[in-house]
């Protein structure tokens, strides 16, 4: 992929549009799997036929035990076309719009967004669209090269080709992989703040080898600060990676007072709250910038957000709060079309997890999920063997789970 | 027997609501057969635009008080429904006159607000996809069925420009200028394979016909002609992976045993013509020809009104317009008039049968109702 030419100041920059967002409830289990990356249909649990358009019914044996499974990716183009009308604003901006209709080897036939290099056979996925809802789109059946910057293709990703991202803390193992990791999948620049700027940390040398990378001092829980950077840079910033954290031990009974609770709290929820009123608005409006807008907001959350872990309880607490803010950052960035992304890990390899048994999951690996995530355009990242156990553990029983871990 | 064909002469857009061309429908039927409001005591009502009403809504803004009344929204499939629903009505002394009446308005948005609430599965599985409405569903049917039958654009373009001669003879007709092959090959592509003239063009308008019985009709005088036979199915071939046939071909063997005739005894065809791969479809599925040898019979007839074979001999909706649910009472009004000699200068000459054919309601991915009806002249 060219370069994105470098952008005339004076002229009007596009607004954001989405596609068209609209689904029965009934659809939005194709939605609820493609967050987490996964190709599901509607499956009936007494007969086992799999059909699309998801319907309330079997439309088999009329039964409405309908479950949603993971199927099979494979199927066949049996008939293509390539709009050059649309009704629609989003896609009339983008004509001319390849699309496919697939016979998938599970059964039904459905309609797909078509990737330019598909040919006969294809491999289908379902993918959050810029309105935030699934679509299915057919890709070659076969990995190659350059695939990833189809331009449909990347109207469903956040891929950080390209794109200048903003790291929001390089003093950790974690942060510092991360900027590798986007270095790696050839972002355009990178800004990474660091706390404390009087103190060298460790592995500041490092990073200010890597030609993309600009470090800015950044400390989220200095209102100014943010606004200070912000005005720097927050036109420009097409990915924001909020991986600030702030993690001791403990939780009620082991501690006196509520100074290490309100740190905790003033890093990762509002910490996460001054960046999205100051960062926020300038990527709303950037939303449709281009072949490199402003497109995604990840925020490194915990899977003790999900259910309180008592001996990191109320640093479970504050990542608690700030998904339920990431929540609210998500539909507010949605009629832009920017991609709120929550990272739901489960212990890091790092000092404040010393006394957690393994498997704890290392920075570069996480580090590897998130740009990955991008990549592929998943809402809610479970990375790691930990947390996707978690993870199904409460989906499966939310108060289990809360059981199991307080014991 | 059928008798009393009206158009309300359609408009590209109108700021009237449906009832409005309901309404004018309605009375183009009492005009036409000298009736009073009260004499008609059945009713049936297709239109997409009338929402929130239905056709029990229409009687009060009309101010008519029927005894039998059906809503019908099949698209277009509702010509040939309305008829068969109104015919059985007649036959069992439900109603004496019943008024079939179809049509739509189009506001400048209203298209694209029908495309995105037209049906739960076209608003979760097929809307998001680019939002081309049914000119990209469309696409893909056309684009399986040259790939499979080997039909070219010429195919289609033969169609459409004899359709379009047809329609310089109607006077209803939308589209007034002279297309020729040229015109329609260099035609600016809409949904690949398809090209402009390949789609229709929403518009407004309204056609209606009374169902009545043979005596009845006599005694006011009408010309009538009579249903010798008629089909319907809904849902057909659902495993096919893309649609290939409708159910025509499930049932055209009753068709014709009903009317007692063959396809080679059909005078003239009134296909349901939104997009010119159906046309062939129908041909294939009602036994003009066999399955996938559309192609070769497009090549082998000419299509006008005084052609080989006449098809859709008032312009279709092609070259009419496409008044909504009133496309799928174009071809059933234009074969009333082909065969009670109100055809003016595109009557199909000694037309004696003439087949009308319905197809309506793109759900997801392909077109679920089809229905056929063989109409005689009176004199027949």
């Amino acid at each position: 992929m060219q370069r994105p030419k470098r952008k005339n100041p004076v002229l009007r920059t596009r607004l954001p549009t989405l596609p068209p967002a609209a689904r029965s409830r009934v659809a939005l289990g194709l939605t609820a799997a493609a967050a987490l990356g996964r190709f599901e249909l509607q499956q009936c649990r007494d007969c086992g036929t799999v059909q699309y358009p998801p319907r309330e019914a079997c439309q088999k044996c009329l039964s409405v035990r309908l479950d949603w499974k993971p199927q099979p990716t494979g199927g066949e183009l049996i008939a293509q076309t390539v709009l050059h009308h649309s009704n629609d604003l989003f896609f009339r901006e983008r004509l001319p719009w390849r699309l496919g209709l697939v016979k998938l080897d599970c059964g039904p036939t459905v309609v797909a967004h078509l990737h330019a290099g598909a040919l006969e056979k294809v491999r289908v996925r379902a993918m959050l669209d810029r309105a935030g809802q699934a679509v299915i789109v057919a890709l070659p059946q076969k990995e190659n090269g350059d695939m990833a910057d189809d331009r449909q293709l990347r109207e469903f990703t956040c891929d950080p080709r390209n794109r200048k991202i903003l790291i929001t803390d390089g003093k950790t193992a974690v942060g510092q992989a991360l900027v590798q990791g986007f270095a790696k999948s050839a972002a355009e620049i990178i800004w990474v703040g660091y706390a404390e700027p009087w103190k060298k940390f460790a592995g500041f040398d490092e990073l200010e080898k890597i030609p993309q990378v600009t470090l800015m001092p950044l400390d989220v829980t200095d209102s100014k600060n943010v606004k200070e950077l912000a005005a720097e840079i927050a036109g420009k910033v097409d990915i924001v990676v909020n991986n600030a954290e702030h993690h001791r031990t403990f939780g009620i009974s082991s501690r006196q007072g509520v100074e290490t609770a309100r740190a905790e709290m003033d890093v990762n929820y509002l910490g996460l709250l001054r960046l999205a009123q100051e960062f926020g608005p300038a990527m709303r409006a950037r939303g449709a910038d281009g072949a490199a807008s402003a497109v995604a907001w990840v925020n490194l959350l915990s899977v003790y957000a999900l259910a309180n872990f008592p001996p990191h309880g109320t640093f479970s607490a504050s990542k608690a709060a700030a998904h339920s803010l990431a929540q609210c950052l998500r539909a507010e960035m949605r009629p832009a079309g920017v991609r709120v992304v929550n990272v739901f890990p489960g212990p890091i390899d790092d000092e404040w997890n010393q006394l957690l048994p393994p498997p704890k999951i290392a920075p570069a690996a996480l580090a590897k999920s998130i740009v990955a995530a991008l990549c592929e355009g998943i809402e809610d990242v479970y990375p790691g063997d930990v947390a996707q156990e978690w993870l199904e553990r409460w989906r499966d029983n939310p108060k289990a789970l809360e059981r199991e871990i307080s014991a | 027997m059928l008798a009393a064909p009206v158009t309300v002469p359609y408009v590209r857009y109108s700021i009237r609501a449906a009832h409005w061309w309901l309404a004018r429908t309605f009375s183009a039927l009492l005009e036409a057969a000298r009736l009073r409001k009260d004499e008609i005591d059945g009713l049936t009502v297709s239109s997409f635009t009338l929402a929130p009403d239905t056709a029990i809504g229409l009687t009060q803004h009309l101010g008519v008080s029927p005894r039998w009344l059906d809503h019908i929204p099949l698209g277009g499939a509702s010509g040939v429904v309305a008829l068969r629903r109104a015919a059985r009505a007649v036959q069992a002394g439900d109603a004496d006159i019943v008024a079939c009446i179809g049509g739509d308005t189009n506001h400048v948005d209203s298209f694209r607000l029908t495309l995105a609430n037209f049906s739960q599965f076209a608003r979760d599985a097929v809307y998001p996809y680019g939002a081309g409405g049914p000119n990209a569903s469309f696409a893909f049917l056309t684009a399986h069925y040259m790939q499979r039958h080997g039909a070219t654009r010429e195919d289609f373009g033969k169609l459409c420009v004899a359709q379009r001669a047809n329609a310089l003879k109607y006077p209803h007709a939308l589209f007034k200028k002279p297309l020729s092959m040229e015109d329609y090959l260099a035609a600016r592509p809409i949904a690949e394979p398809l090209h402009l003239f390949d789609c229709v063009m929403p518009c407004a308008g309204a056609e209606g016909f009374l169902v009545l019985a043979e005596d009845r009709a006599r005694s006011l005088g009408l010309p009538f002609v009579r249903l010798q036979g008629t089909i319907e199915r809904h849902n057909a071939f659902a495993s096919d992976p893309v649609q290939m046939r409708a159910g025509w071909a499930l049932d055209r063997d009753d068709l014709y045993a009903q009317a007692g005739c063959k396809p080679g005894d059909i005078d003239f065809v009134q296909t349901y013509d939104d997009y010119p791969v159906i046309s062939l479809m129908q041909l294939e599925d009602l036994g003009f020809c066999e399955k996938g040898e559309g192609p070769a019979f497009v090549r082998k007839h000419s299509f006008t009104h005084d052609g080989s074979f006449p098809l859709n001999t008032s312009g279709g909706q092609l070259s009419v317009g496409q008044a909504g649910a009133g496309g799928g009472f174009l071809g059933m009004v234009e074969a009333i008039r082909q065969l009670s000699g109100h055809a003016g200068a595109r009557a199909v000459k000694d037309a004696k049968l003439g087949l009308v054919s319905g197809f309506g309601m793109i759900n997801y991915d392909r077109g679920l109702g089809s229905g056929a009806a063989i109409l005689a002249a009176s004199q027949a």
